[in-house]
């Protein structure tokens, strides 16, 4: 069962980074997005599904239970998050990020009764926010272009191989046995996390012009921020904007069409390309912070 | 007599220079100033827009630089848009960040806000406020405000939200739109929002 599992994944990441490395450049929109055509579709099935069931269930969610409840179940599942987060902050060479994960777990999970309460961030130790995709990122390696994943909701190449293909195969939930019991740890842990955006959500959906725009360039703009926790190099202002870009490393993943997709191929022919910032790779546009340049 | 009035003008001078208030002693104030409004006022936290809208007009949008803000979203297509289209532009995405930045507010709860310390030199014109906004069983959001020093005090001109400037994620999106329809295209698609939204209840 679960070898059946583990080649499913690795089929499905497979097949993702073929069809995309088959179709790295079209012209015209964005040049972090060549497969806008398709990933608006996918947008459309996404805001329908959660049009008549994600959001209702989680309206009700959150009407039927009382914020300590809800705080509760968010810790619990935040608690299993963090023994891979943990692991990431490790591979992307912070061991002192890494202590305070494993530490956070050890202090939830006794004194905070199994998870349920967040005692770590009362006492100081803050919670991060890491996985696979940025320990990639970390590494070198740019984004690819911009994926909209069915129900999973907005992604890139890198993260969604990041996603499927590695996350989900350490987590615990996704590795239970007992299929009852895993799937309905899935089900309540999307019902949570879409009650807790649903005011980001609404505020989302007032501010942006194009949706489909919005959430991508605010999805891509938080992924940058968070491969640098939070804190990346300034960006070029767009008034003087000139359309010099930094040509991307070179990067194992090349082959994947990975590192070529970081480059606006079409800069000449799209006007608006260099505004466009670059969706670098850190070791590109900054100081590598903490990992050894010697392991690229 | 020359001496004493030489020194009462370094005086003066100085005390104008003191009066000048720093970034982040503005923005932790118009914050405190802000959060205490909203916890002492059952309206704004029920929603009410007229309020809202009352506050913000009056304690917020002093401290915002919206031309810089326009120009920022709009970038390239700043320049090939004439005077009067400009204005509009600029009058309409205020309009639009307004209203955004109203509805946020009214979500705020009782969330711990923390000031980052400062790191300015006496020259800088430009600079970044952090502060944190901590809330339980979540990793904090982190706001950060992009300030410039103008003849009239530090102005906001960015504001990023975990990582994301509200600012520049509307770069492609109005690039798009003047590409489709023009820049009275994206005019067009501005003030139809505007006038269009409404605020819907979740």
């Amino acid at each position: 069962m679960t070898v059946l599992r583990g080649i499913g994944r690795l089929g499905a990441a497979a097949l993702l980074a073929g069809l995309l490395s088959a179709c790295a450049t079209t012209g015209g929109g964005s040049a972090r997005d060549p497969l806008e055509p398709l990933n608006r579709a996918i947008f459309g099935f996404n805001e329908k599904f959660d049009e008549v069931l994600m959001k209702p269930v989680a309206q009700g969610y959150r009407a039927v239970l009382p914020e300590m409840v809800r705080t509760g179940v968010t810790n619990f599942f935040s608690n299993i998050e963090d023994v891979w987060i943990a692991a990431n902050n490790l591979l992307q060479g912070k061991p002192e990020s890494a202590l305070q994960d494993v530490m956070r777990v050890a202090i939830n999970t006794v004194i905070g009764l199994g998870g349920l309460i967040d005692v770590a961030s009362d006492a100081g130790l803050e919670k991060h926010n890491e996985d696979f995709g940025q320990t990639l990122g970390r590494w070198g390696i740019g984004s690819g272009p911009y994926i909209v994943l069915p129900v999973l909701g907005p992604s890139t190449l890198r993260d969604g191989i990041g996603l499927l293909g590695v996350d989900n195969a350490v987590e615990p939930v996704w590795n239970l046995d007992h299929i009852p019991t895993r799937n309905t740890l899935y089900a309540g842990r999307a019902v949570n996390y879409r009650a807790n955006a649903l005011d980001a959500v609404r505020l989302m959906d007032e501010a942006a012009l194009d949706k489909y725009r919005f959430v991508r360039d605010a999805h891509l703009q938080r992924r940058r921020s968070l491969i640098y926790d939070g804190d990346p190099p300034r960006e070029r202002e767009p008034e003087n904007s000139s359309s010099a870009l930094p040509t991307p490393p070179f990067s194992a993943l090349s082959t994947l069409g990975l590192a070529a997709a970081e480059t606006p191929a079409n800069e000449t022919v799209v006007p608006q390309s260099d505004v466009n910032l670059p969706i670098a790779d850190p070791v590109a546009a900054g100081e590598p912070r903490g990992f050894p340049q010697s392991l690229h | 007599m020359r001496n004493l009035l030489s020194l009462l003008l370094v005086a003066f001078s100085s005390l104008a220079l003191a009066q000048e208030v720093a970034p982040d002693v503005l923005v932790k104030g118009i914050t405190t100033e802000v959060i205490n409004i909203i916890k002492q006022d059952k309206d704004i936290q029920a929603g009410n827009p007229r309020k809202i809208a009352d506050l913000v007009e009056k304690r917020i949008l002093p401290h915002f630089s919206f031309a810089r803000m326009t120009r920022i979203a709009v970038a390239v297509n700043w320049r090939r848009a004439t005077p009067e289209q400009q204005k509009v532009l600029t009058e309409e995405f205020k309009t639009l960040l307004v209203r955004t930045y109203s509805n946020a507010l009214s979500l705020y709860r009782d969330q711990a806000i923390d000031f980052k310390p400062l790191r300015m030199k006496p020259d800088d014109t430009e600079i970044t406020v952090k502060s944190e906004i901590r809330q339980k069983g979540a990793q904090p959001v982190t706001l950060d405000y992009e300030m410039e020093k103008t003849p009239t005090g530090w102005k906001v001109f960015d504001v990023k939200v975990s990582g994301v400037s509200l600012i520049t994620n509307y770069r492609e999106d109005f690039a798009a739109q003047v590409r489709e329809s023009g820049i009275d295209g994206l005019i067009k698609v501005l003030v139809s929002k505007n006038r269009g939204a409404r605020p819907e209840k979740s």
